[in-house]
């Protein structure tokens, strides 16, 4: 994929829209892997599993040179050579050289990533072998030059249609599109590669070091006959395949194949060890070759922040839930890698080049990071990618910009308060229209945005400010700019509630944006000022907690500050302190409040809920705001992929216009599909991007923050 | 539930093994015998079309081929038995030179070493290659497994799995159904390049 800069790779990713087929694929996929994969995990505790893998491949990590040791050592006295290659050239040298000295032509190959990363058999062409890939899907795009899309499934992106008119070329006789006949094709077609291969190239899944051994897992039965036939096996590597024991490459098996394909485990999990018993050779015994591959794997590793990439385990999970990928597919998200884990290796093992317009294609929404093999904090990762590439090539002027605008919470105040006035001219009547910080972007066509409010709560604050003789406790309000400055009138909702529950509040004039859109864009220091700010703002107020109405806020607070603020000792008390008491407004009501079905007066009204990445995900809340709609007397009805992403992203949306609009128009359907005459939310980005879109769409389906249908039903006191 | 109120037994390592092999596709049954496994085995073969694949350019070539079973590493007395059941049907029967039958073979018999409940997978070591072979290219791939081999998981099965591999060199093969594809259309389709079926026979012991 070549894309000179962020537009050009726009207009890739609209191409992706464009093609029907891969969208439709994509989307069928995305949601049977969701149900494949709970029933593959069934009866297992997922979250120890993965945490348990990652302990090991951190402990791994510890002593990566002994285990090296261990593992070279062990291989080599069980007859195998083993080489170390520094980068990708190296590493395709290394295999060619094998190649030529033991006068091999015919090489037969398995799916190994790693060698896509070196991009091996295009060199190994260039040298005069001819390579075969045996892995059906892996032929099948090999046939037609091309990458893999995806790293499981190399051509989850072409049809049975696809496949017969290139297997028909290479029979020469018309072929059936029957998915088991064109299957069938290439087990007739592949054997006589098989018979003839010289040399077997294959990647691994792990090395152990106590035994020496690799292992491959698979279910074609490819891999079995390629490590068997040939005279000679090469085996590619990185050097991030490294489990201490054969225990811990079978806990690796366990979560990796449920990951992957939603398989207990696939057909052949194949481990060699050492130089086997070859009719093809001389002297009987195969000519074993590892090449264990670094490629940055080591300069990645030092850094204290990315080291978690080595539990990656490549199954590609973070692809097969992330709604990016599900709209653009693998060519053009990804360089060799895919998906979340691919924006990252790309940077290490590509450069800032291939990196640079794909780092910025993530909505942020963590469902990779939800589903990780390895519990990796991808979306972390790829944000801090962002950072470092604007930190060296320079910012663009709307980052520069919002970020000195946002530095000040003055002046970034006053001039929302002036596009109040300046947006007057153009404003609706009906209370939409664009403003900050989109106010800095164009192409919002596909949704109507908001005008800011005539007063902010700020404003508002000191006329609302209820009197609470007796209080239970004292609440902090983080209002979050977009409540301040667009919606009020959820923050005034909230304060009713809070009020017939003895709440006091306290609202800090000093508090500014959460910083999250900042961070968004790659503007890290401005974000880490912003979050000091904040800080300092509630540090004086001596509250049991701080209740925000935005879960984004919300999460950004509470799991970012503490990263963003660790360089500076002295703050850390009060962070800890600050990061405690934020909560939700769900979260709030539900589990603090305690609300109960006597509070409020039922109107049995259909609603179905939208649930942000940062509530559900982000700060793992799931039943609190859906017991809410029932305690308060509502008739709540479930939408499909209620916790799918709506496309907002904050300034995302503003970047990637067409993919958000995307992501929105299945939101809609799905909202719609529900029968529900009201759709409640606990964000108010994802209320701007949904109810500009109903707007826009002409959908008479009204969306309210969930603070706001709760507050109308209170039972007046 | 008090424990006298209890009623579902757990379910046994064999009935796991059983359920979950059979989830992965694969033909479970159960012998008393080896003969068993030899009329099962030779009964297979006769049943199966005779297949062949090309291995050069010359095409195939059925003139002449005679359905195949290849069964290394028997005991001599096994081999025996079955060889004499196979030329009794017209089959021919092999215990080596598996290299020269890479157009095609038509069973291939073996023993498992290990049965793994949890997922329903048979481990068969094989630094022997024509034992490899025999196990990949064969059409239908027909394991005795012995019903005293069937651990829980694949953990209890660890500390073999790590003496098979430290007694270098070897191939040590976890097979768990036949082999499978999804990778048109993600539509899975069972028989790509190592067996169409594998049969599992329990030998009860
Ligand atoms: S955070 Fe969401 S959009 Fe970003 S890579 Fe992960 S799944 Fe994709
Ligand atoms: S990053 Fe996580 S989810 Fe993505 S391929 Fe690696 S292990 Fe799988």
């Amino acid at each position: 994929m070549d894309a000179k800069n962020l537009k050009e790779y726009r207009k890739l990713c609209q191409e992706s829209l464009d093609n029907e087929y891969l969208r439709t694929t994509l989307d069928t996929f995305a949601v049977a892997y969701r149900s494949g994969r709970a029933n593959a995990f069934a009866g297992i505790d997922i979250d120890q599993l993965v945490a348990d893998v990652a302990q090991m491949k951190d402990d791994t990590l510890k002593q990566l040179d002994d285990y090296l040791d261990r593992f070279t050592r062990m291989a080599e006295a069980a007859g195998v050579v083993v080489h170390h290659a520094r980068d990708g050239d190296h590493a395709n040298r290394i295999v060619a050289e094998i190649g030529h000295k033991a006068g091999c032509k015919r090489i037969i190959k398995t799916k190994s990533m790693t060698a896509e990363e070196t991009h091996l058999v295009p060199s190994l062409e260039r040298e005069g072998f001819e390579v075969t890939e045996t892995d059906l899907g892996e032929w099948i795009v090999q046939l037609r030059n091309e990458p893999p899309s995806h790293m499981v499934m190399p051509a989850i992106h072409l049809s049975r249609y696809h496949v017969r008119d290139l297997f028909s070329e290479i029979t020469g006789k018309k072929e059936d599109e029957d998915i088991e006949k064109l299957v069938k094709v290439s087990r007739n077609q592949m054997r006589k590669k098989f018979a003839q291969g010289e040399m077997g190239i294959t990647g691994a899944n792990f090395a152990v070091a106590e035994t020496g051994t690799i292992g491959i897992v698979t279910n074609e039965g490819n891999a079995r006959l390629v490590t068997t036939l040939p005279r000679v096996h090469v085996a590619l590597l990185g050097i991030d395949k490294l489990v201490p024991t054969v225990a811990d490459a079978l806990s690796q098996i366990k979560v990796l194949t449920r990951n992957a394909t939603a398989q207990q485990i696939t057909s052949y999990v194949t481990w060699v060890t050492g130089a086997n018993q070859c009719g093809a050779a001389e002297d009987g015994r195969k000519e074993v070759h590892f090449v264990l591959l670094d490629n940055g794997r080591r300069e990645m590793v030092a850094d204290p922040l990315f080291s978690q990439v080595f539990r990656c385990v490549r199954c590609g999970a973070c692809a097969n839930v992330c709604p990016v990928y599900r709209l653009v597919g693998g060519h053009k998200m990804g360089h060799v890698y895919i998906g979340a884990i691919g924006l990252i290796l790309t940077y290490f093992f590509h450069g800032e080049e291939n990196a640079r317009n794909l780092v910025q294609n993530c909505i942020n929404c963590e469902a990779c990071k939800d589903i990780c093999a390895g519990g990796i904090d991808l979306p972390r990762l790829i944000k801090e990618i962002h950072a470092r590439i604007q930190d060296n090539e320079g910012h663009p002027l709307p980052s520069l910009l919002l970020g000195k605008v946002l530095r000040n919470r003055k002046l970034f105040h006053t001039l929302l308060r002036t596009a109040k006035w300046a947006q007057k001219p153009v404003a609706g009547s009906d209370g939409f229209m664009r403003h900050l910080p989109m106010i800095f972007f164009k192409e919002h066509d596909f949704k109507a945005l908001p005008t800011i409010a005539d007063k902010p709560f700020r404003d508002r604050w000191a006329e609302i400010r209820p009197q609470v003789e007796n209080p239970q406790m004292k609440v902090g309000l983080f209002s979050g700019c977009v409540q301040d400055f667009v919606y009020p009138e959820q923050m005034a909702a909230a304060v009713a509630l809070f009020k017939d529950h003895n709440v006091s509040m306290v609202f800090p004039m000093q508090q500014s944006c959460c910083g999250l859109p900042v961070q968004m864009m790659g503007e890290r220091s401005a974000s880490r000022d912003v979050a000091l700010q904040n800080l300092n703002a509630f540090a004086k107020e001596d509250v049991d907690h701080i209740v925000t109405l935005c879960a984004s806020c919300a999460s950004h607070l509470k799991h970012n500050y503490p990263v963003l603020l660790a360089d500076d000792p002295k703050v850390r008390p009060d962070v800890e302190k600050f990061c405690a008491k934020v909560i939700d407004l769900s979260s709030f009501v539900h589990d603090v409040l305690k609300v109960e079905e006597a509070d409020f007066v039922g109107d049995g009204k259909s609603v179905t809920f939208h649930a942000p990445c940062h509530l559900c995900r982000g700060l793992g809340v799931k039943d609190a705001p859906r017991n809410l709609m029932r305690i308060a007397g509502m008739d709540y009805r479930e939408s499909a992929e209620e916790d799918v992403c709506c496309g907002f992203g904050g300034t995302y949306s503003a970047k990637f216009p067409e993919l958000s609009e995307q992501l929105l128009s299945n939101k809609l359907s799905n909202i719609e599909a529900s029968g529900a005459v009201m759709v409640l939310t606990d964000c108010p980005g994802c209320i701007m991007q949904i109810r500009g879109g109903m707007q826009k769409r002409g959908m008479d389906i009204e969306v309210k923050h969930t603070v706001e249908a709760l507050s109308e039903r209170r039972k007046k006191k | 539930m008090s424990i006298t109120e209890a009623t579902d037994k757990p379910v046994s390592d064999v009935d796991r093994f059983v359920d979950k092999a059979r989830a992965a596709a694969a033909i479970v049954s159960t012998i008393g015998s080896f003969e068993e496994a030899v009329d099962y085995a030779v009964d297979l073969g006769l049943k199966k079309e005779l297949r062949r694949y090309a291995i050069d350019d010359s095409g195939v070539n059925l003139a002449g081929a005679v359905k195949t079973i290849a069964a290394p590493l028997l005991s001599g007395q096994e081999f025996d038995l079955l060889a004499a059941a196979a030329e009794t049907h017209g089959l021919d029967c092999i215990g080596t030179g598996l290299r020269s039958h890479l157009a095609g073979v038509d069973i291939g018999l073996s023993y498992g070493d290990i049965g793994i409940a949890e997922t329903g997978t048979v481990v068969v070591n094989c630094p022997d290659e024509q034992l490899r072979l025999a196990t990949m290219i064969c059409e239908y791939h027909v394991c005795i497994l012995k019903r005293s081999a069937i651990v829980p998981d694949a953990y209890a099965a660890g500390q073999r799995l790590t003496e098979f591999m430290l007694d270098a060199p070897t191939y040590t093969a976890f097979i768990t159904g036949p082999s499978r594809t999804a990778d048109i259309e993600r539509v899975l389709s069972i028989g790509v390049h190592g067996p169409l079926e594998l049969h599992i026979l329990i030998l009860e012991d």
